[in-house]
């Protein structure tokens, strides 16, 4: 029998990064991940420990990456898409929404108004999915099992409108540039009219689950202060920012998609602590719930994409009877188009945070540079300084609070 | 261009020798690199751009001179304003003076830059591979790297491709 033995994490190439104490032995480092289940993904934490509380947390990222910028450039612009919906996987229709608005900038693009308002109905249901696979693992982390079985069962009805209208659970590539791949079909509205019935009271449960729950108070409250300052200086964005008192939504603050029309708040905490994280989420849950209700009672008849055949591929209907249609379909599902030798920076308002998209065209069919600005990567860089002094079990509770997606980080 | 920004960049074009470009809606400005630590302070602490919403480059070989463009994009929450600062880098030991005691954010998007482009941060704290294994070579993302494929095999060549695939050696 071969005996194992364990061995020590050498201090070398994190010499720069640890305590003078880790390098006379005095602290212990150790490894969380990146096979951990509370680590929501592939994450590795070097954890500097003095007894159980942390003293230093150096994130190591990267092992999810998949090369998914550099694949973008060897497609054409509306290839291109598929690759997105596979980096936030908690998210592809925002993805989508980001990706499209993107192009739709660089070529100057229209997109009718009931694509428009599909698409907010869209990432709004995306971000209560979101929010519940968050809230699900948060509970989960904090031993609060059931909370898991709860939200996964409403997302999965939420994932079954996805499915209804794309075919796909999740990777669902059903915003194209110019508008949608295609119209809903007519059981859409009474399968979302369901949602609306039923979220508000299953919201109501998990609070009444977690909320004032004194074990769920005990590890949340002034643990993992985020504040203001801190946030801004390390880019982080979305609920975390907002729960640390910085009033800034994109779709108030810079409104895209007709995001102007709606009535809706921005919920904040002036808290900036684990709490305050969980409370603002809750609180986006309802919100998108009325975004989703007016989108739905002012949802507008007409196209649901844009009629520009130079960017946008005719629908299949046409193409048996028109020479000109079938040119197009031709032409733009085997070349592509062409963009402008110029670049664009667009940013949509993701469950996680800001979700920019920096694209580059050469003039040619395919982008010259596809860089995605994650909301996560910035959001997790800020952990090694809220949990230092804290315990270990602390940082599972304020990792699981920042909600990252590693598929997000690591791109 | 608005107002506050057409001032903003009046006062870099003095300044910080920059040049202005708009175009598609949004403003870029061409900083040189030695100013680049300098316009990022003065944009924080004089007119409030609080958040470095993006840090990329971008590969424009086989232009030499400059064959990246390092990109930084800056948010200002309480104005609603938005500026791209570029800065030009040449082809051979690319270099830019690191922006992570402006920004803290910077410091992992400059290691993401790092490594992906190899251009390299001077006074970078923390400067090792952050998404590629540490023992990778080259930087993926520049257009000289190619990217990856597997050579299609038919019964003329099967073993002639099979000789050099790179299968698992043990």
């Amino acid at each position: 029998m071969t005996n194992y033995q364990l061995e020590e994490i050498p201090v070398g190439p994190y010499r720069h990064l640890v305590s003078e104490r880790a390098l006379r032995g005095e602290t212990m480092l150790l490894n969380m991940g990146p096979q951990h289940p509370s680590t929501h993904g592939v994450l590795r934490l070097l954890l500097e420990l003095d007894g159980e509380i942390i003293v230093n947390c150096i994130p190591e990222v990267g092992y999810l990456h998949t090369g998914i910028e550099k694949n973008m450039e060897a497609k054409s612009y509306i290839k291109a898409e598929v690759m997105c919906d596979r980096l936030d996987y908690m998210n592809p229709l925002g993805n989508n929404l980001a990706y499209c608005m993107a192009v739709e900038k660089l070529v100057e693009l229209d997109v009718p108004a009931r694509a428009q308002t599909l698409r907010v109905i869209l990432v709004e249901l995306q971000r209560i999915a979101s929010h519940l696979v968050w809230l699900g693992t948060f509970g989960l982390d904090l031993a609060a099992m059931s909370m898991f079985l709860y939200c996964f069962r409403e997302r999965e009805d939420i994932l079954d409108i996805f499915e209804l209208i794309s075919g796909q659970r999740m990777m669902t590539t059903y915003i194209r540039p110019g508008g949608l791949w295609r119209d809903v079909p007519a059981e859409f509205e009474a399968a979302v009219r369901n949602i609306l019935k039923i979220m508000p009271p299953r919201i109501a449960e998990y609070e009444s689950l977690l909320t004032k729950n004194p074990l769920m108070l005990d590890r949340t409250r002034n643990i993992g202060v985020l504040p203001k300052d801190t946030a801004l200086t390390y880019g982080v964005t979305g609920p975390v920012l907002r729960a640390s008192g910085v009033e800034w939504d994109l779709r108030k603050a810079r409104p895209y998609s007709g995001y102007e029309q709606y009535d809706f708040e921005v919920p904040t905490s002036q808290d900036g602590d684990t709490l305050a994280r969980y409370v603002v989420r809750i609180a986006e849950m309802r919100q998108s719930l009325s975004i989703i209700k007016q989108g739905l009672d002012k949802l507008p008849e007409g196209p649901v994409r844009s009629d520009n055949r130079k960017f946008v591929p005719p629908p299949r209907s046409e193409l048996g009877t028109s020479m000109e249609a079938l040119i197009h379909h031709f032409k733009l599902w085997t070349e592509g188009f062409t963009a402008p030798k110029a670049s664009v920076y667009s940013a949509v308002e993701s469950p996680r945070g800001e979700l920019g998209v920096y694209l580059e065209g050469d003039g040619g069919p395919k982008p010259h540079r596809v860089f995605w600005r994650t909301p996560s990567f910035e959001n997790l860089s800020v952990i090694s300084t809220i949990t230092k002094g804290h315990l270990v079990a602390d940082l599972i509770a304020i990792l699981a609070s920042v909600d990252i997606v590693l598929g997000d980080i690591d791109r | 261009m608005d107002n506050r920004l057409e001032k903003l960049v009046q006062v870099l074009q003095e300044q910080a020798e920059a040049s202005c470009t708009e175009a598609l809606g949004e403003v870029h400005v061409l900083v040189d690199a030695r100013h680049i630590v300098d316009v990022l302070s003065f944009l924080r602490d004089q007119h409030e751009f609080s958040l470095l919403s993006a840090l990329t480059a971008v590969d424009y070989w086989p232009a030499e001179k400059p064959r990246f463009h390092v990109v930084y994009q800056l948010t200002s929450l309480t104005q609603n304003l938005s500026i791209q600062l570029r800065v030009p880098v040449g082809g051979s030991q690319p270099k830019v003076p690191t922006a992570s005691g402006v920004f803290m954010c910077a410091n992992w998007r400059e290691r993401e830059v790092m490594d992906m482009f190899g251009i390299q941060f001077e006074g970078h704290p923390d400067p090792r591979r952050i998404l590629m294994p540490v023992d990778w070579e080259g930087h993926p993302l520049r257009k000289d790297y190619p990217l990856g494929y597997e050579e299609p095999q038919f019964t003329f060549n099967l073993e002639e491709i099979d000789l050099r695939k790179p299968y698992a050696k043990e």
